[in-house]
């Protein structure tokens, strides 16, 4: 199995801890002048995205995980398992509630998403920084009152609730920011 | 794509270095402590088995390839220097280590070392807070390591069982099992001094466990303290003072329980430096300390890396 040594720690290495593969987001080398030298590591638990902060033994080897990020397009849910298709070789993957987390909310089909490979299995879901879905339902809007700054909640066609203006009207398509999950505007003025 | 030959340092921080040094010689000078030189390459080395020589192998004219070292410290020389009668010495100098590369590493730094004949470890700690005040940084706090380690962890850092050790180590998240009290006390100390680098930004650790004695004499108490000091700031360790051993058996056994140690872990053992070991029960009395240069200026001018104050930080890889 394959593996690395402490000195190779960077960031962005994928390691196994705990039997979860995690990737390093900090190493900081540790040594007090007369004595034992250790790495302390800031790493991203790939499963469930918790940042924890651990400590080696310089010179320890510590399993490799196998973790890939690829681009995949999304298909469809079958109402459990949501799929996903690499558009290159046409092969399919199946990616678990889990796996697929918030990313869910903005997915409708066709989306280029980055998802986390483990062992050849989806273990995270990106979906594209900025998707454009119509708006499903939303309290009537307030014509004139454009200016004074309020929102109210809109349910988009994925199920998202997200915070829009009060002149927004129901069958607006909408574009959304998915990493902070906010409103950043009309499809039609973009 | 042309290298990147262009110095790292800014010009204000290579006048802010020559402008500390020229502190440090002077202070030095006003205490009639004599500015010294030793050689960088030897045929022995220390042995200590947390410290990794940089070994040199070039051909020999006699077609022999004896490895010869880079110093890690000029202390051995300095020591027997003072064996021969030189009275009080400074030195400024390059020591290299191998394999120590992060944010407050190099392979090779700076250090200045001086050394006290008549002066304990307690005494050379008023001077090392003397020479801070001289370079315009804080008046150092005291607490011995006893104190500072039970005040953070409830634990008697002398008494208290290896176990206990283990298992707030674990708890604070070192994930190596099976270390030594040594490496434990090592993880959990640099792990105390780091959180707390906020709350006290200036102060000496003294009274070491005697596993930690390194080249310190051991005090007849009880429990045995090491004549140890060490000087952190901002987290970062700085200095460290011993009140010099000075018997030449005690000093052999302890180098060869270090070589021990080495050839357990599979690191190389190093030839002794049998010149030092006959010249130190003629050691007199004395105090020596080692400070590191590189991360002083850190303290002077704020950096956080040592790279934004080396000229160079990345010739070795």
């Amino acid at each position: 199995m394959a593996s690395y040594s402490t000195n190779e720690f960077k960031s962005g290495l994928k390691i196994m801890l705990d039997n979860d593969p995690c990737s390093i987001i900090e190493n900081e080398f540790v040594k007090p002048g007369k004595g034992q030298a250790f790495n302390r590591v800031k790493i991203r638990n790939l499963k469930t995205g918790r940042v924890l902060e651990r400590t080696f033994k310089s010179g320890e080897s510590v399993e490799a995980a196998d973790v890939l990020d690829i681009e995949l397009q999304y298909l469809y849910n079958d109402g459990e398992l949501w799929h996903f298709m690499d558009q290159a070789s046409y092969e399919q993957y199946e990616a678990d509630a889990a796996a697929v987390g918030d990313a869910g909310q903005w997915l409708k089909g066709e989306e280029q998403c980055t998802v986390t490979l483990w062992n050849g299995s989806p273990i995270s879901v990106l979906a594209p920084n900025f998707v454009f879905l119509e708006i499903s339902d939303t309290d009537p809007g307030l014509r004139g009152d454009t200016a004074s700054g309020g929102t109210k909640p809109a349910t988009l066609e994925t199920g998202a609730v997200v915070k829009v203006p009060l002149f927004i009207e129901t069958g607006e398509v909408l574009k959304i920011d998915t990493r902070t999950g906010e409103y950043v505007g009309r499809a039609k003025d973009q | 794509m042309k290298a990147d030959w262009r110095p790292v340092a800014s010009q204000a921080m290579l006048e802010r270095r020559a402008a500390m040094y020229a502190v440090v010689r002077r202070f030095m000078r006003d205490r009639s402590i004599l500015e010294v030189e030793t050689p960088v390459l030897s045929t022995s080395a220390n042995p200590d088995d947390s410290i990794q020589p940089v070994t040199v192998n070039s051909p020999t004219a006699d077609g022999t390839r004896e490895p010869v070292y880079l110093q890690t410290s000029p202390e051995f020389p300095m020591k027997r220097m003072l064996a021969g009668g030189c009275g009080p010495v400074y030195q400024i100098c390059r020591v290299f280590r191998a394999g120590e590369t992060g944010r407050l590493h190099r392979p090779e730094f700076s250090m200045l070392e001086w050394y006290r004949p008549g002066m304990n470890e307690r005494g050379l700690m008023d001077e090392v807070a003397d020479l801070l005040e001289a370079l315009g940084l804080d008046r150092a706090a005291r607490f011995s390591y006893a104190e500072y380690f039970q005040h953070d962890t409830g634990l008697d850092p002398h008494t208290c069982a290896t176990n206990r050790l283990q298992a707030l180590a674990r708890e604070r998240g070192l994930l190596t099992e099976r270390l030594d009290r040594g490496a434990l006390l090592d993880f959990l100390f640099s792990d105390m001094t780091r959180r707390k680098r906020s709350t006290e930004a200036c102060f000496f650790i003294h009274d070491y466990p005697a596993c930690q004695a390194a080249l310190a004499r051991i005090k007849d108490d009880d429990p045995p303290l090491a004549a140890r000091f060490e000087l952190f700031i901002n987290g970062m360790e700085i200095a460290n003072g011993f009140h010099e051993l000075n018997d030449s058996d005690e000093q052999r056994r302890r180098f060869q329980d270090d070589n021990e140690r080495r050839k357990q872990h599979g690191l190389p053992e190093v030839r002794l430096d049998e010149r030092l070991l006959a010249a130190l029960d003629g050691l007199p009395d004395c105090a020596g300390v080692a400070l590191g240069l590189d991360r002083l200026l850190m303290c002077i001018t704020g950096a956080d890396d040592i790279r934004e104050v080396l000229t160079f930080p990345d010739e070795a890889g």
